[in-house]
C-alpha cells in the first residue's frame, strides 16, 4: 500500500509540511484507518488530532467520508473546514 | 445548461466581460443573477489588513464544476459561471463570483445563492487573515453550513 497524504491551510502549517507517502498497511482501509494510522506513528498528526477541531478529507480530489475506501496509489487529504467565498 | 466556465486564479476579473460571456449569444435568457465576494476589513470584530487565501489545485476546480452541475440539474438554467481568486489579496478586493442566467428571473436568483451556499461549505478554499494581532486562519462559520442545509429540506 503506498498512499500520498496531503495537508492544506492549518493542518500544513501545524505539521510543517504538505505531504507524507505512506508505505505501511492500515486497517480498516478507509478515510478513518488511515487517519488513526497517522494518528499512531506520527507526533505531529497525533497533536494536531487531540486537539479536537473538525477534520476533512477528500479521497483522489472528492470529499470524502470516515468509511469512505482508501487503496494504493490513492491521494489522500485532510484538512480544516472550507472557508472560502 | 448551454455555457458553464469555472475558473481559480490570482488575477482579479472584470464582472462586466463574465456577465456579456454568459449572455451573448443566448437570446432566451431574460435574467442575470449576479453575487460578487469582496474582502471586507474587519472580520469578527478585528481589523483586516489583508489576506491570503489558499486552495487545492485540481480539486478546488472539480468541486466548483459539480457545485455548477448540481444546480444546473436543480434549477432550469442557461449558463453559469463562478470565478474564485487565490494568492494574497486585500480589502475592497474582489474574491469571488457567481453567476447564473434563466429565462426568468427566479431561477437564476435561487441557482445564484445555491452556488455560493455549496462553495461555502464544499469547495476547498482557507483564507488566512493579516491582524494586529498576527496571521491567523478563518474558521467556519456554522450559518454557512445551515445556509447550505436549506436546501435539503424539499
Amino acid at each position: 500500500m503506498t498512499v500520498k497524504v496531503r495537508f492544506f491551510a492549518g493542518f500544513r502549517e501545524a505539521l510543517g509540511t504538505d505531504c507524507l507517502e505512506i508505505e505501511e498497511p492500515f486497517s480498516p482501509a478507509t478515510v478513518a484507518g488511515l487517519r488513526q494510522h497517522l494518528i499512531s506513528n506520527h507526533a505531529g498528526f497525533a497533536q494536531l488530532m487531540a486537539l479536537g477541531g473538525r477534520v476533512r478529507a477528500a479521497v483522489n480530489h472528492d470529499m470524502a467520508e470516515d468509511d469512505t475506501p482508501v487503496a494504493t496509489a490513492d491521494e489522500v487529504a485532510f484538512f480544516p473546514p472550507v472557508t472560502g467565498g | 445548461m448551454k455555457r458553464f466556465r469555472v475558473s481559480v486564479q490570482t488575477e482579479d476579473f472584470d464582472v462586466g466581460e463574465a456577465l456579456k460571456w454568459l449572455r451573448q449569444g443566448l437570446p432566451e435568457i431574460g435574467a442575470l443573477a449576479c453575487f460578487v465576494g469582496t474582502v471586507r476589513d474587519i472580520n469578527e470584530g478585528q481589523a483586516v489588513r489583508a489576506m491570503t487565501l489558499e486552495h487545492y489545485p485540481g480539486m478546488t476546480e472539480r468541486s466548483l464544476e459539480e457545485i455548477i452541475q448540481q444546480a444546473a440539474s436543480r434549477f432550469d438554467i442557461v449558463s453559469a459561471m463562478i470565478i474564485h481568486r487565490v494568492g494574497p489579496l486585500n480589502p475592497e478586493d474582489q474574491i469571488v463570483l457567481a453567476a447564473a442566467t434563466s429565462a426568468h428571473r427566479q431561477q437564476a436568483f435561487l441557482a445564484c445563492e445555491f452556488l455560493m451556499d455549496y462553495l461555502k461549505t464544499e469547495a476547498p478554499f482557507w483564507k488566512k487573515e493579516d491582524t494586529p494581532a498576527g496571521a491567523q486562519w478563518v474558521a467556519a462559520r456554522d450559518s454557512d453550513d445551515s445556509a447550505k442545509s436549506r436546501w435539503n429540506e424539499d
